[in-house]
């Protein structure tokens, strides 16, 4: 980051000078540490669990330019965690209400709405105009994504994921460091690690991650300390721990190793394994009902056994009248239970888990399996309202 | 007994234990006497051909074993063994 005197942004206001005065008076960060900050330019992926607190802290810290990237909506299952949102701002899009948000804390701060999904068609464009990238993202492909996009681009990614009370943080792609992919040269295939929306999550987790990523950022920023490059950070909530793993460069990475095989930007959904959320709904497969299909069927007092496969606290919480619950993880063991003589029909919360069950009863050697797609969520969305929606 | 930490998304294939305590004299032979106890972990830990997924690392101690001797490393009864998949906190796969 190059200074040049005679930018404004080379100097601190009188206002600025009171707002970043505990920083000024550390001797880590200081004027010219601050001038850093004003001068640099992170872009945030992601404005939910992780990024609250990132978006919020970043502005607070007197970053000068922060650019913002996500098309989703505020919805009340956010709030527990997702700080940077309140309860006046649900339905709104995130991305405006992260910047309200952040721009209350510091008006200051030049904020780039992206309000867009990022992919390999505008990821090159939306990041070459930033010094580091942060990864707040929730799922595979986008990781996979941000990731090869700056080694390719040589922009510092700074990592954070979480699942139920666990955490992880690093920093990617800095020269010379490891990438996520030499982490992990594949993502799991869908549907074995079960997802945040599945397994839940603490509401604090991605507060501390989040933190911690705002952390490396400032630090990477201000030239300080010794960053996260090169080690995994493992938190685990539940019982107050950190760990930490050495994080080594993979010499046969295929981006960033010695025989490099990825040199441009591929199709991430199709290398996850997992339809693109962008594309329109594909028909029903074979083997599969609409839940208005499901709603018919039980109003003729057709012959079958609904099976929800979802675990009790979910079954708590929304049911589908006449459902038998066989959790997921029970039904190996479970199977005298489930008659081979009849049609079964399977669901859980959005088809997912139910798609599994069906291929754990096939291996078992039933037949007539149907799943119900989009699960008990498009039950409440379509058949009945009163069925509440977590 | 090596002791093996078992991560979050796996201990519902060792009755939620948070740890196991395995014999075992190399990285292979503990996680094979895990897996003994717990049968379905097998298949969460290895693919069709045996070989350990490549989105699960294994760490002996602060180590890779990829960087040490793989399945081959020597395992202490102080070592502690930690699996370590990989998490995206998203929303795919339900």
């Amino acid at each position: 980051m190059a200074t040049d005197l005679a930018t404004p942004a080379a100097t601190l206001t009188q206002e600025e000078n009171l707002r970043y005065s505990r920083h000024l008076i550390l001797p880590e960060v200081g004027v010219e540490g601050q001038l850093k900050l004003k001068q640099a330019k992170v872009l945030m992926v992601g404005t939910g669990g992780l990024g609250a607190p990132l978006g919020m802290y970043l502005a607070a810290a007197g970053v000068g330019k922060i650019g913002l990237v996500d098309f989703d909506v505020v919805d009340h299952t956010n709030l527990h965690r997702q700080i940077i949102h309140g309860t006046k701002d649900v339905g709104r899009k995130k991305i405006d209400s992260a910047a309200d948000t952040m721009r209350d804390i510091n008006p200051n701060v030049e904020l780039v709405k992206h309000e867009v999904a990022i992919t390999s068609d505008n990821a090159f464009d939306i990041i070459k105009d930033y010094d580091i990238v942060v990864d707040g993202t929730d799922n595979f492909p986008t990781r996979y994504l941000i990731n090869d996009a700056c080694v390719l681009l040589n922009k510092p990614n700074v990592y954070g994921s979480i699942f139920r009370f666990e955490g992880q943080a690093t920093i990617f792609a800095t020269e010379g460091g490891p990438c996520y992919r030499c982490l992990y040269p594949e993502p799991p295939p869908p549907g074995l690690v079960p997802s945040c929306a599945e397994g839940g999550v603490l509401g604090v987790l991605p507060g501390i991650i989040g933190m911690i990523q705002a952390t490396e950022a400032v630090k990477l920023i201000l030239g300080q300390g010794t960053t996260l490059v090169g080690r995994l950070l493992l938190y685990d909530a539940l019982h107050m721990k950190f760990r930490e793993l050495k994080l080594r460069k993979a010499p046969e990475c295929p981006v960033c190793g010695n025989n490099r095989t990825i040199t441009k930007l591929i199709d991430y959904h199709q290398f996850c394994g997992v339809p693109d959320p962008q594309a329109p709904p594909a028909a029903p497969a074979k083997g599969e009902i609409e839940v208005t299909e499901l709603k018919e069927m039980l109003d003729r007092g057709d012959k079958f056994t609904l099976i929800d496969v979802r675990e009790p606290y979910e079954y708590q919480i929304a049911r589908i009248p006449g459902a038998k619950l066989i959790p997921l993880g029970d039904i190996p063991k479970r199977l005298a239970e489930i008659s081979r003589d009849e049609d079964l029909v399977l669901h859980c919360k959005m088809g997912g888990r139910s798609a599994k069950a069906i291929g754990i009863l096939k291996e078992a050697g039933y037949t007539r399996l149907t799943n119900v797609r989009g699960g008990i969520t498009a039950w409440s969305e379509k058949v009945d309202p009163t069925v509440p929606k977590y | 007994m090596a002791k093996i930490l078992i991560p979050t998304p796996l201990r519902q294939y060792t009755g939620k234990s948070d740890s196991v305590m395995v014999a075992g004299a190399t990285i292979g032979e503990a996680l094979g006497a895990l897996t003994t106890q717990h049968a379905d972990l097998r298949k969460q830990l290895y693919n069709d051909e045996g070989k350990l997924r490549s989105f699960v690392n294994v760490y002996l101690n602060d180590e890779d074993i990829r960087y040490l001797a793989k399945d081959a490393t020597p395992v202490a009864d102080t070592d502690i063994i930690s699996i370590v998949p990989s998490i995206a906190g998203g929303r795919y796969g339900d």
